[in-house]
């Protein structure tokens, strides 16, 4: 069915329903006695009329055109597209969690509220911080809520010259733009040429100004930053602060911790090492963790233990206040709460040494057809430049698209900003060596297409449910919604 | 070995092998030895399935869920009725293990299914764009205010105080950082003051945020407050309940510039406050304003109609040192719920769910108030919500109606410390006539 193609809007029809609802039971009153007209709508919506058969068949069609985890390898840099459990989504699906109201008194809620305060203690134990806030919905979320403790931390310490941030240019996106909507101004830092951060550029940019660095460690190019004691000394003698982006903590859980590296503020991606789906782009989940002087600027509420209950403490006068409406995406909590009692400390240590392994492996059998900008083992990541011999002019985009024929999800592709042509590959410790072999078959493959057929990889990709798109037209033509409304109305 | 990690011996073997390496050790000699860890973490032992499962479930029998208590407990998060077919369809792995849909080739599920959620966003709400959803309906709210003060270059945001207080407060912190500022504006019997709105909105007013149907369930007339919002070249942002919109008028139709809301009633569970969606629409005058991802229609090379992510070049893909917001995620999954629900729903079920709620909410604040007992606190035309006042202490009726397995209604003096003895019930299109004529029964003795 992958070339079904109706829009649901074009399914409708005039009678039809998927609902059912009981009866008003009710004594009817007629809904103007209750609201005045005034204040009624006027134009009805336009949602479709289908029966439930349509719905169910059209969605389980769309998801046919779709690629998850579950339908083949993922190795898409930076992202940890590792499986997602299934039984982690029976538990989150548990009644006792799914239909529990947020505004509940407490007391109905102590196995939540029990749920979260563990997992920030786990949590905290994994990163070697001291208190962890489930409160940000996303890794870029939690970098703005850890850069506003930032600012707090300055502002409560009457440092109000401390205005700057520095990001690495390897940083990932989200790094400048969280500091900008946090009110800091960027200070960027070249990297040195192995993509760590260069000493003598950093002291030249610290100053009395400076708020603090946000850091990724295993770099964005997935190599540890060795000198990373060092670096955590500079700043904090120039009284700044360290923010530690844990995209890439699938690289080293239980091997070494951002709290003991000298990051004081860190946020996690539960959907990235800790296994939870990304559900086409969410939800994900990026919890805040600080050192001990930095826990009363976290977001409210805080969940405390009295005795032998659990508590929300709203009472927090110097915390920042809240980022997002009550205490988290706490579904996706459970799932990772989940994920960590599956896997023991002993088992995510293996995850990171077995994520590592994979990398390592798929890099020493591709550097050969494929340009290794920096040899040297790498983490649970690394970066390709491109094909190793390209006379066709072959781009790394149509590498990508060439791999969607072959039935794989592409790596990222040009990150980071600073390798041309960049391949940034990241398996993951839930690939096996068959899986992974395949996938560099296919990728030598490719590298010997495009010295022998480029034409082939330039159309590509020629097996996907729709081919390359133009997405100059879209940009162009601004097609938002379904323009059959707009005829409708006509 | 664990069944997630699939590596034999002989695998690990054989890969080093080819790596050059004598052991898994030997990759991580790159880490100082002074920042290993030098000690096993201290969590649990690994659990099986059962082990997990039974803990897991232990854990939540210590809830008490809407499925164990009658629930009359709305004040920004509700329990409407989530049809079957939600889960089921949000459960196909295609959609829920995908990642954000960059490779739009491999990707037309979620960016139709997105397409699809955008064109009914805009039509429910009467506005021209949308994007793929926000975090939440505060998170989403808060974009709205930042819009309004790029598009006007001017740094104050006015927020009733009938706007929910959990919005209220997302607002501050995030303004706080941002140098913008937010004033609060007062009410009046239950309703924004329109009066003392006036005099708050000057020069330097980015945009004016309220709420329809307002904290308090209280549908506003937005007439004088567009109007007046306008004049002083303001945005009028709206935050709305997006059930209300089977019936009441639509922020479009107010004359809305910029409307926010939280997705959650639309087929997504309460989930303990999380995940939710919010939802941003806007006018296609500030569409370049929007943050977020949104889906464009377009084709591909063979013409065929495709679906794509479009509008990338703001924001943090290219502004990144100048962002005005640093999103970059949707809320996918919640999206596409919402995207099944009002599907299945349709034009009727909408509607039918906002009209079953308003009666019904109407049935129990007539029979709630038949005694004197308690009164109606604000005598204005409401939706699904209304508040109480009594002589108890509200807090006292609520845990005397949890006795009778009872989610009462928001004790409002938490949030609003002037209104003592008060409560904020809500009545969904699932309550029953007895379970409404419990509730007044153990209201009527406590």
């Amino acid at each position: 069915m992958k070339n079904y193609s109706s829009l649901i809007f074009e399914l409708s029809k005039e009678g039809r329903k998927a609902y059912s609802l009981p009866p008003c039971d009710v004594p009817e009153a007629s809904l103007d006695s209750i609201i005045p007209a005034s204040l009624m709508r006027d134009n009805e919506p336009e949602i479709p009329k289908v029966s439930e058969v349509d719905v169910v068949r059209h969605f389980t069609n769309l998801s046919n055109k779709n690629y998850g985890v579950d339908t083949g390898f993922y190795p898409l840099g930076s992202c940890t597209m590792k499986y997602n459990p299934k039984i982690n989504e029976d538990m989150a699906d548990l009644v006792g969690f799914r239909n529990i109201h947020p505004l509940q008194p407490e007391e109905t809620v102590q196995g939540a509220l029990e749920l979260m305060y563990e997992l920030d203690g786990m949590l905290s134990e994994i990163s070697g911080m001291d208190r962890v806030s489930l409160q940000p919905a996303a890794g870029a979320h939690g970098e703005l809520t850890g850069l506003m403790i930032i600012k707090a931390y300055h502002e409560s310490r009457g440092d109000n010259k401390r205005k700057k941030i520095i990001v690495p240019d390897s940083a990932h996106g989200t790094n400048p733009a969280s500091a900008a909507v946090a009110g800091f101004e960027i200070v960027e830092i070249e990297s040195d040429e192995n993509g760590a951060v260069d000493l003598g550029k950093l002291k030249a940019v610290l100053n009395d100004e400076i708020a603090g660095l946000m850091l990724t460690n295993p770099s964005t190019l997935g190599l540890f930053e060795k000198n990373i004691k060092q670096i955590a000394d500079l700043v904090h003698e120039a009284g700044g602060l360290l923010y530690y982006d844990g995209a890439n903590a699938n690289a080293i859980m239980g091997i070494a911790r951002p709290g003991d590296m000298g990051f004081d503020v860190i946020h996690l991606n539960l959907h990235k090492t800790f296994s939870t789906p990304h559900g086409g782009g969410g939800p994900g989940s990026g919890p805040v963790g600080v050192k001990r002087e930095l826990v009363k600027f976290l977001p409210v509420p805080v969940i405390e233990k009295k005795g032998d209950s659990y508590i929300l403490d709203y009472d927090r006068p110097e915390s920042i206040g809240k980022v997002k409406s009550f205490y988290g995406n706490f579904g996706v909590a459970v799932k990772a709460y989940a994920y960590i009692l599956s896997m023991g400390g002993d088992g995510l240590k293996d995850v990171s040494r077995k994520a590592v392994l994979n990398a390592n492996y798929i890099m020493s059998r591709l550097k050969k057809y494929y340009e290794l900008p920096i040899d040297q083992v790498c983490k649970h990541e690394f970066v390709l430049s491109g094909l190793a011999e390209n006379e066709n002019h072959i781009a790394t985009l149509d590498v990508a698209k060439r791999l969607l024929d072959y039935g794989y999800h592409p790596p990222t592709i040009y990150f980071p900003l600073i390798v041309s042509n960049a391949i940034m590959i990241e398996p993951t410790e839930t690939e096996s060596l068959e899986t992974l072999d395949s996938f560099i078959d296919i990728m030598i493959e490719i590298a010997r297409e495009a010295k022998e057929n480029p034409e082939i990889l330039k159309t590509a990709p020629h097996n996907t449910p729709v081919r390359r798109i133009d997405e100059a037209k879209a940009a162009r033509s601004l097609i938002l919604k379904w323009d059959g409304l707009v005829k409708h109305k006509e | 070995m664990h069944k997630y990690v699939p590596h034999t011996e002989d695998d690990e073997r054989l890969m080093l092998e080819s790596i050059g390496a004598k052991s898994t050790e030997d990759l991580f000699t790159d880490i100082p030895e002074e920042l290993r860890l030098g000690r096993k973490l201290n969590l649990n032992n690994p659990l099986s399935e059962i082990e997990l499962s039974e803990h897991m479930k232990s854990m939540s029998k210590k809830n008490k869920s809407t499925e164990d208590l009658i629930c009359f407990l709305g004040a920004g998060a509700y329990d409407h009725y989530i049809p079957s077919v939600v889960k089921h369809l949000t459960m196909r792995s295609e959609f829920y293990t995908a990642y954000t849909p960059y490779q739009p080739e491999i990707s037309q599920g979620t960016l139709q299914a997105i397409f699809e959620y955008q064109t009914m966003i805009c039509s429910l709400t009467g506005m021209d764009v949308t994007n793929a959803s926000m975090y939440d309906g505060a998170t989403a709210c808060v974009e709205a205010a930042m819009m309004a003060v790029e598009n006007a270059r001017r740094s104050s945001i006015i927020v009733s105080k009938t706007v929910h207080p959990e919005v209220r407060a997302v607002l501050k912190s995030y303004m706080r950082f941002r140098d913008v500022e937010v004033i609060e504006a007062d009410m009046a019997d239950g309703t924004t003051d329109v009066e003392k709105l006036k005099s708050l909105v000057e020069a330097g007013t980015a945009g004016v945020i309220v709420q329809n149907p307002n904290f308090f369930g209280i549908i506003e007339d937005l007439t004088e407050i567009e109007k007046m919002v306008h004049e002083n070249k303001a945005l009028l942002i709206d935050y709305v309940d997006p059930i209300s919109l089977g019936i009441l008028k639509s922020p479009g139709e107010s004359g809305a510039d910029i409307v926010a809301g939280e997705g959650q009633p639309l087929g997504n569970s309460l989930s303990f406050g999380g995940p939710y969606l919010g939802f941003l629409a806007t006018t296609s005058k500030l569409m370049r304003k929007m943050p977020g991802r949104i889906v464009g229609q377009s084709e591909d090379v063979d013409g065929k109609r495709a679906f794509v992510l479009t509008l990338q070049a703001r924001e943090q893909h290219i502004r990144r040192y100048k962002a005005t917001s640093n999103i970059c995620s949707n809320q996918g999954l919640n999206a596409l719920a919402a995207a099944i629900y009002m599907t299945t729903m349709g034009k009727k079920g909408l509607k039918e769910v906002a009209e079953q709620s308003a009666k019904k909410a109407h049935y129990a604040m007539k029979l709630l108030t038949s005694s004197g007992k308690f009164k109606l606190l604000f005598n204005k035309p409401f939706f699904k919500e209304f508040a109480l006042v009594g002589e108890t202490p509200s807090g006292k009726v609520n845990s005397e109606l949890l006795k009778h397995n009872i989610l009462g209604g928001f004790e409002l003096e938490k949030k609003y410390p002037e209104l003592k003895n008060c409560l904020l019930i809500c009545v969904t299109e699932k309550r029953t006539k007895a379970q409404i004529d419990k509730l007044a029964q153990v209201m009527e003795v406590v």
